[in-house]
């Protein structure tokens, strides 16, 4: 017997005691009552700040001067080729993101997206690396990431986002710069990813 | 073994009666750590340990305490969470052979491995395949059950930990003591030490002037690990989660370590136990509330990433996923100790423990230390054949701090209590095996033996067990000292050991941990 047949033999073996009528929908599962999250805008920009995100509110109009400033003395810039002409910033030196190698993703100061969503309750912006997200890589490597978040997009809690995304693309949940705590527990930020996080919240 | 492990082993041998477990030579390893009583007296002797631990322990628990209290509905995720994982592991087969059929779909391979050794046979041969003499690591509890980086390693493969915790682990020569923070029994200016002493034999050097800070001890890791993700052409990992319905992998992390091995290297190998599963995607919901508040102490950990076979032109191109069953259809097969696979590894009973806050996770003699290793332990090796396993189920108060923490639910006192049972039942007639039971037992009652009530309990069972204890311990010295323990619990362990008059936490807290 090849080892997956013995695992499942082994498996139904060791499930004698379970009917064999038995469903998996037989085993029942409670239903969560939806929190109520009053202000989710106002409660995401708290939330992503708590994790020592910079997070900026702005409107429609003011959001080319805001990203100026959060990218101030920034050389290169990474993008993804499909960000909306209209968030490609004046200053820094754009690089479109046309599958370039890692190393040379790592030679960049920044990179520059729009999200999936956000998440009000945990602070969590969303990204499933559709249209103007970029690839996986891009906003790993590089040691800033500017994230532009429409107030559109933030959702009340984590069942919310799970509601609204497709498991079949491939996503990255990020809750404030890269962190750790093994040292002491002292909470340091920024380890491997980007260890700035700057949000811009228009709307 | 390193300097520095050489040096702490000494240091330790000489304070204390028994000999602590200590990494072997190549590579350390937890066989050979003694039955939980002697390795539990070692690690109370070592107050530095105890100091990490009553640190860092204390805090994740305040820290959980306060995100969950936000939580309006804990109790319904929790209650849900638990009946998320009921339903998963009593149609298992249903579950495992949906997923490898997504999984195929999104054009990931599907390998099943039975034991230790068919895992590690499957990720040597296709590292090989691969023709690499290394791979980088996302700190994953299986692959350290199956000693896959030894199984790399003798097949001429380097594997790179890159968890923070793991690599001060890795670079320290050492073992894991802790699920969440395997370096817990570290300090700053220990790890600064291994740092300085130890990365440049494996890659770039920490830099000459690095400090204690743990700002700077970060930036040392971000510098040296760095390269090696660039380079790297395979990365292993576990997972938190899969999907059975989509296929979808998750890995929760903090550090951004797990993103890079997940991300840029051709070729993923993820090795995944088989009770990791949920039905579908939007069961991950309630698991995504429970683990991090649970876990952390945080609303959400920094990074999440899921992924579900290969998406052409981003992240690997070619994803495999070793299902593992290296014993857990044994534990499915015990009706009460099941639900110990709905475990999610959060860690959030080990920080309740009174015992594990006072002895330290290496005392577990297990990669799974804490009360949820004191039940899968001796489930996925069994009982009855390793003095050391049969001491587990004893290494506990039974005072149920675990199971309220538990985000799952898990009883974990239940369980105790029923393979207690199982230890007694596979000793009988052989009473060769019971010593370390019986020691485990006495140390865990003789914590709890300065209450007024415990001293009442029979005098002749301190003199029985006094005689055991001098006439088992090695080199003819005693152990444990002369402690009061009840005759009666051992005895009558087939069936309910006798609860303490006054719960161990209960004294705990009035006593201050006993030093009152
Ligand atoms: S047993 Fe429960 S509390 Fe302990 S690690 Fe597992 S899920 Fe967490």
């Amino acid at each position: 017997m090849n080892a997956r047949d013995a695992i499942l033999a082994r498996v139904r073996t060791a499930l004698r005691d379970v009917p064999r009528d038995e469903t998996p929908a037989d085993v029942e599962v409670p239903r969560l009552t939806a929190p109520v999250v009053p202000d989710p805008v106002g409660l995401f920009a708290e939330r992503v700040a708590d994790y020592k995100a910079t997070v900026v509110r702005c409107t429609p109009a003011e959001l080319p001067d805001r990203l100026a400033e959060a990218l101030d003395g920034v050389g290169r810039l990474l993008v993804p080729t499909d960000l909306p002409p209209d968030l490609h910033p004046a200053g820094p030196e754009l690089v479109a993101d046309t599958h370039l190698p890692v190393t040379a993703l790592d030679a960049l100061d920044g990179v520059l997206t729009t999200a999936r969503l956000g998440i009000a309750e945990t602070g969590t912006i969303v990204l499933d690396h559709g249209p103007g997200q970029g690839r996986r890589a891009a906003t790993l490597v590089p040691d800033l990431h500017v994230c532009v978040v429409r107030t559109d997009q933030v959702v009340g809690g984590v069942s919310d986002a799970v509601a609204a995304l497709d498991p079949h693309r491939p996503q990255t949940w990020i809750s404030g710069p890269s962190a750790t705590s093994d040292i002491e527990l002292d909470r340091v930020e920024g380890v491997h990813g980007p260890r700035t996080l700057h949000v811009l919240l228009v709307g | 073994m390193s300097e520095l492990a050489r040096e702490s082993s000494t240091r330790r041998s000489a304070r204390s009666a028994e000999p602590a477990p200590r990494a072997s030579a190549r590579g350390a390893t937890f066989l050979g750590t003694p039955p939980f009583p002697t390795a539990a007296k070692a690690a109370l002797a070592d107050t530095q340990l105890r100091r990490n631990l009553a640190h860092a322990t204390g805090t994740i628990r305040g820290k959980r305490a306060a995100v969950v209290a936000e939580v309006d509905n804990w109790e319904e995720l929790r209650l849900a969470g638990a009946a998320l994982k009921d339903r998963t592991l009593r149609h298992l087969d249903t579950y495992l052979t949906q997923l490898e059929t997504a999984l195929t779909k999104a054009g990931a391979t599907v390998h099943w491995a039975g034991d230790a050794a068919e895992a590690n046979r499957i990720v040597v041969d296709i590292a090989r395949a691969h023709d690499t003499d290394e791979v980088v690591k996302v700190k994953s509890m299986a692959t350290v059950e199956i000693g896959l980086n030894e199984a790399l390693a003798d097949a001429g493969i380097t594997a790179w930990e890159t968890d923070l915790a793991e690599l001060i682990v890795q670079l320290g020569d050492d073992l894991p003591s802790h699920i969440l923070v395997p370096a817990i029994h570290r300090n700053r200016s220990e790890v600064r030490e291994i740092f300085l002493r130890e990365m440049g034999r494996a890659g770039k050097p920490a830099p000459a002037d690095l400090t204690d800070e743990p700002a700077r001890l970060a930036a040392a890791a971000r510098e040296h690990l760095r390269e090696k993700f660039l380079r790297a052409k395979v990365a292993v990992s576990g997972a938190n989660f899969a999907v059975a319905e989509t296929g979808t992998l998750a890995v929760v992390e903090s550090e951004g370590n797990g993103r890079m091995c997940l991300t840029l290297p051709e070729v993923l190998i993820s090795v995944v136990g088989i009770e990791k599963l949920v039905p579908t995607w939007e069961d991950l919901d309630v698991f995504l509330q429970l683990l991090p508040r649970s876990s952390t102490g945080e609303r959400m950990n920094p990074y999440t990433s899921m992924w579900t076979g290969v998406t052409p032109g981003d992240g690997p191109q070619e994803v495999h996923v070793v299902l593992l069953d290296n014993g857990r259809t044994d534990v499915l097969a015990d009706e009460v100790g099941r639900q110990a696979l709905r475990c999610i590894r959060c860690s959030a009973c080990l920080n309740v423990c009174p015992v594990y806050e006072r002895t330290g996770g290496h005392s577990y003699g297990s990669v799974y230390p804490g009360p949820i290793g004191a039940i899968l332990t001796p489930m996925l090796r069994g009982v009855g054949h390793d003095e050391q396993v049969d001491s587990l189920p004893y290494a506990s108060s039974l005072c149920g701090a675990c199971f309220e923490v538990c985000p799952v639910r898990i009883d974990i006192p239940e369980v105790l209590v029923h393979l207690r049972s199982q230890v007694v039942d596979a000793h009988r007639g052989r009473p060769s095996l019971q010593g370390a039971a019986m020691k485990a037992a006495s140390w865990m009652f003789g914590r709890s033996a300065r209450t007024a009530a415990a001293e009442k309990l029979s005098g002749l069972g301190s003199r029985v067990l006094d005689r055991t204890v001098r006439r088992r311990a090695p080199g003819g010295r005693r152990a444990l000292g002369s402690l009061p323990w009840p005759v009666s619990a051992w005895s009558d362990a087939r069936d309910t050991p006798v609860p303490p008059p006054e719960s161990f936490r209960a004294w705990w807290s009035r006593t201050d941990g006993g030093r009152r």
